[in-house]
C-alpha cells in the first residue's frame, strides 16, 4: 500500500479543532493538572500529620485568595475529568461513537461541569459558614 | 484488518506490537473504575471538612473509614496519575534522553508522593 494512502493527522496550525478535539486535548490537561494538584492533598495531610503549627500554615494559604483560586481550578478540573472520564469508559465499552451521541455528551459533559463546581462551591460556602 | 496500516520501511524495520499493552490499558481502566467512587467520597468530604480546625480534621482523618478510603484514594490516583503522565510524556516527547528522564521523574515523584501521603494518614491513624 503506497503511503499517500495512509490515513492524515490534521495540520495543527490550520485546522480549527471541533469541540470533541478540543474536549479529548482537555482531558490531557485536567489530568495534568489534577497531577501537580495531587501536591496540594499531600501538603494538607503532611501538614496535619506535622501538627497545628504546620496545619496552620496550611490553612491560612488554603483560605487565602490564590487558595481559593488553586481550589477552584483544581475542583473544576476535577469533575470535568471524572465526567470526560466517564464517557470515555463509555467509549472503551464499544458505545456512543456516533457524531449525533458525541455532541450530546459534550455538551452534557460541560454543563454538569459547570453545574457540579458551583453545586460544590455552594454546599463548601455553606458549610463554611456554619 | 483488510489493508495494511504500515509503510513498507516500517514493515522492514519489524517494531510493532510488543503484546504487553493489554495489560496497562486494562491497569488504566480498572483504576478508573476505581476512581468514579471515591471521587464522588472525596469530593463530598472535601466539603464537609471546609473550615475545619486542626483537631477536627486530624480527628476526621484518623476514624476508621476515612483512613481507609483515604488510604486507597491516594494509591489509586498516583497510579492513575503516573499511567496518564506516562502517555502524555509518550506521546509528546520523542528526544529519547529527555522521555527518559521524564518517565523516570514521574514514576519516582508519584511513588513517594504516595508514601509521603499514606505514611501522613497512618501517623495521624495511629499517632505519633
Amino acid at each position: 500500500m503506497p503511503i499517500a494512502n495512509r490515513p492524515l493527522s490534521p495540520h495543527l496550525q490550520v485546522y480549527r479543532l471541533p469541540l470533541t478535539a478540543l474536549m479529548s486535548i482537555s482531558h490531557r490537561g485536567t489530568g495534568i493538572a489534577l497531577s501537580a494538584g495531587t501536591l496540594y492533598l499531600v501538603w494538607q495531610l503532611l501538614a496535619a500529620a506535622s501538627g497545628p503549627d504546620a496545619y496552620e500554615i496550611f490553612q491560612r494559604f488554603a483560605g487565602s485568595w490564590l487558595g481559593l483560586l488553586v481550589l477552584l481550578g483544581w475542583s473544576a478540573s476535577l469533575f470535568y475529568h471524572l465526567l470526560n472520564g466517564i464517557r470515555h469508559l463509555v467509549w472503551d465499552a464499544g458505545y456512543g461513537f456516533s457524531i449525533e451521541a458525541t455532541t450530546k455528551a459534550n455538551r452534557l459533559i460541560l454543563i454538569a461541569t459547570v453545574a457540579l463546581t458551583v453545586v460544590a462551591w455552594v454546599a463548601g460556602i455553606a458549610s463554611w459558614r456554619s | 484488518m483488510a489493508e495494511k496500516m504500515r509503510s513498507p520501511l516500517g514493515t522492514a524495520y519489524g517494531l510493532g506490537s510488543a503484546r504487553e499493552g493489554a495489560k496497562d490499558w486494562w491497569s488504566m481502566r480498572l483504576s478508573s473504575l476505581a476512581l468514579i467512587p471515591l471521587t464522588v467520597w472525596f469530593v463530598v468530604s472535601v466539603i464537609g471538612n471546609i473550615g475545619a480546625d486542626y483537631e477536627t480534621f486530624a480527628a476526621w482523618v484518623g476514624s476508621p473509614v476515612p483512613a481507609i478510603l483515604l488510604v486507597i484514594t491516594i494509591a489509586v490516583t498516583f497510579h492513575h496519575a503516573a499511567h496518564g503522565l506516562q502517555v502524555v510524556i509518550e506521546d509528546y516527547v520523542h528526544v529519547e534522553w529527555q522521555k527518559l528522564t521524564l518517565l523516570i521523574a514521574v514514576k519516582f515523584g508519584c511513588v513517594l508522593l504516595a508514601v509521603a501521603g499514606i505514611f501522613a494518614v497512618a501517623r495521624i491513624a495511629f499517632g505519633s
